[in-house]
């Protein structure tokens, strides 16, 4: 199941397909009281696309994403997901897009007083409204399957290590199979080796779920693993765009000292 | 000290607003359609029957200990028969439902307050609202309905528990059979004593179940939040109860004892 980007084979993309923007960022603004957190931020993401926001914490990276969602409203810029204006959308459009995009917490955000395949059949039942149990069963197995955890169905979140949430907490994102990803943070907080394997889980996931997304994290191993092209931020802005072979040539001063921890 | 006093009302006036707000979304997701039946149903089971001891004990001892009180006063004045009346009417009146409302304040209010709370600070209800689900059709309405209807049960339940305490202390002195006892208690009640008294329960259980999904739900992230969640969830919940109880008292002496 462990994969990495040499021996997964890329999925096949039309020319179009590949070069469509699915969000558009510009000139995102974004305060809370006299601190401004996003000070301009401007990116597209393509479809099929990694993209990882690399930074220190503290740096309005998550905020990002919760804009991208419609959990924050920037407080100036324009920010289209699908060639949409999420900072004009009602209740019921932003219920509709958030339904094609995953968001993956840095805790997993299981809920706890459910079984893991209670917290699988939550968005199947809530969300995409299905009521076939047979159906949602394989569903549930499925998904549970492709994260390695197809054993631990029906123990309670309680019962389940980190790296276990996190795997369970991406299956709950992908059984609704959306478009976009967006995680954030998904690697803090675990050892090394758990770390690897949850990198290597998002880029085998991408490829088979064939999701573009945005990978908020400030670990370079998550980066190196999963990134397609990665921007550094800093201070509310985005300071470098590149791949990680370009960055690591960088003459950015903050660029230089993220990655020669790992040269 | 003026600065302090604006900001504080300030801070008072947008809570009052919030409340509005989490008021009217809480009214609008009753009528939404899909209404989550199963988790209204473990509601009710942990409101009302996990409650049930502990109001039934309550009630069982304030019964008790009220004919033990009124019993020397109403001997002095020769009207002993009168105790079984007098403290039918005010349990049913009042005592067993305030008494009822401010244990489940305590329990339900804080438990709700807690628990939305801690889901708040590990971002559960997040995970709710951007996965396209309805974190307040599923976690409060059902929460708030189950409360409305949990509390007056318990309130009718306490009643009885509380009067067969007041029937166990009046045959510590005296002698009456417990058929005579419930006749007396239940001759002395009429339509006014018992329809306000759950009226006023509905509207108890409603604030417990408001309140405690409101503090719930807006507290802030942190872990030290989820505590002042469920204390301020038992704080306001009990005074809402006084409030209400104040009204109701004056609706029902303006409506049945002009």
């Amino acid at each position: 199941m462990a994969a990495t980007k040499e021996n997964i084979e890329p999925k096949k993309k039309t020319p179009a397909a590949k070069d469509e923007v699915v969000i558009h960022a510009k000139g995102i603004k974004k305060a809370f009281g006299d601190k401004e957190v996003l000070k301009n931020i401007t990116f597209d993401l393509k479809r099929g696309e990694n993209m990882v926001v690399l930074g220190k914490s503290g740096q309005g990276k998550s905020v990002t994403i919760q804009c991208v969602v419609g959990m924050l409203k920037p407080d100036d810029g324009d920010l289209q997901v699908f060639g949409e204006d999420v900072t004009q959308m009602n209740d019921e459009d932003l219920k509709q897009l958030r339904i094609k995009i995953g968001f993956l917490f840095q805790s997993g955000a299981l809920y706890d007083s459910m079984t893991v395949r209670e917290n699988l059949e939550f968005p199947l039942t809530r969300v995409l409204k299905l009521s076939d149990q047979a159906e949602i069963d394989k569903k549930v197995e499925e998904v549970l399957d492709n994260v390695g955890l197809l054993d631990a169905i029906d123990k309670m979140p309680s019962d389940l290590s980190g790296g276990m949430r996190k795997r369970v907490g991406l299956a709950r994102t992908l059984i609704v199979k959306p478009e976009i990803m967006l995680y954030d943070e998904p690697t803090t907080g675990l050892d090394p080796v758990t770390s690897r394997e949850i990198s290597e889980l998002i880029l085998h996931m991408q490829k088979k779920y064939k999701t573009s997304s945005i990978i908020i994290t400030h670990d370079l191993e998550c980066a190196r693993i999963t990134a397609d092209r990665i921007v550094v931020m800093n201070d509310g802005e985005y300071i470098a765009e590149g791949s990680w072979k370009e960055l690591q040539k960088s003459d950015n001063e903050l660029v230089k000292s993220f990655f020669n921890e790992t040269t | 000290m003026a600065e302090q006093a604006i900001t504080g009302w300030r801070k008072w006036m947008i809570g009052i607003g919030e409340q509005c707000v989490f008021f009217g979304r809480f009214f609008r997701n009753i009528f939404a359609g899909g209404f989550e039946w199963s988790e209204f149903v473990r509601q009710c089971y942990e409101i009302g029957y996990r409650s049930l001891m502990l109001v039934g004990i309550t009630s069982f001892i304030m019964g008790f200990v009220l004919i033990l009180q009124l019993r020397p006063s109403l001997v002095s004045l020769g009207a002993a028969s009168m105790l079984p009346k007098t403290l039918a009417v005010s349990f049913v009146r009042e005592m067993g439902p305030v008494i009822t409302a401010i244990i489940c304040a305590g329990k339900i209010a804080s438990s709700i307050g807690a628990e939305l709370g801690s889901m708040k600070v590990t971002e559960q209800i997040d995970a709710m609202e951007v996965s396209g689900a309805n974190p307040i059709q599923y976690l409060v309405v059902t929460r708030i309905i189950a409360a409305s209807l949990m509390v007056p049960l318990l309130s009718i339940i306490g009643d009885v528990i509380g009067l067969t305490g007041g029937f166990l202390a009046l045959n510590i002195n005296d002698s009456i059979s417990f058929t005579l006892y419930f006749q007396k208690c239940i001759g002395s009640l009429d339509f006014s004593d018992f329809l306000p008294a759950v009226i006023k329960t509905i509207f108890f259980g409603f604030a417990i179940g408001f309140v405690g999904c409101y503090k719930g739900y807006n507290s802030n992230k942190g872990t030290e939040s989820v505590g002042i969640a469920a204390n301020s969830a038992v704080v306001t919940a009990s005074l809402w109860i006084f409030v209400i109880d104040a009204i109701a008292v004056q609706i029902t002496s303006f409506l049945f004892y002009k």
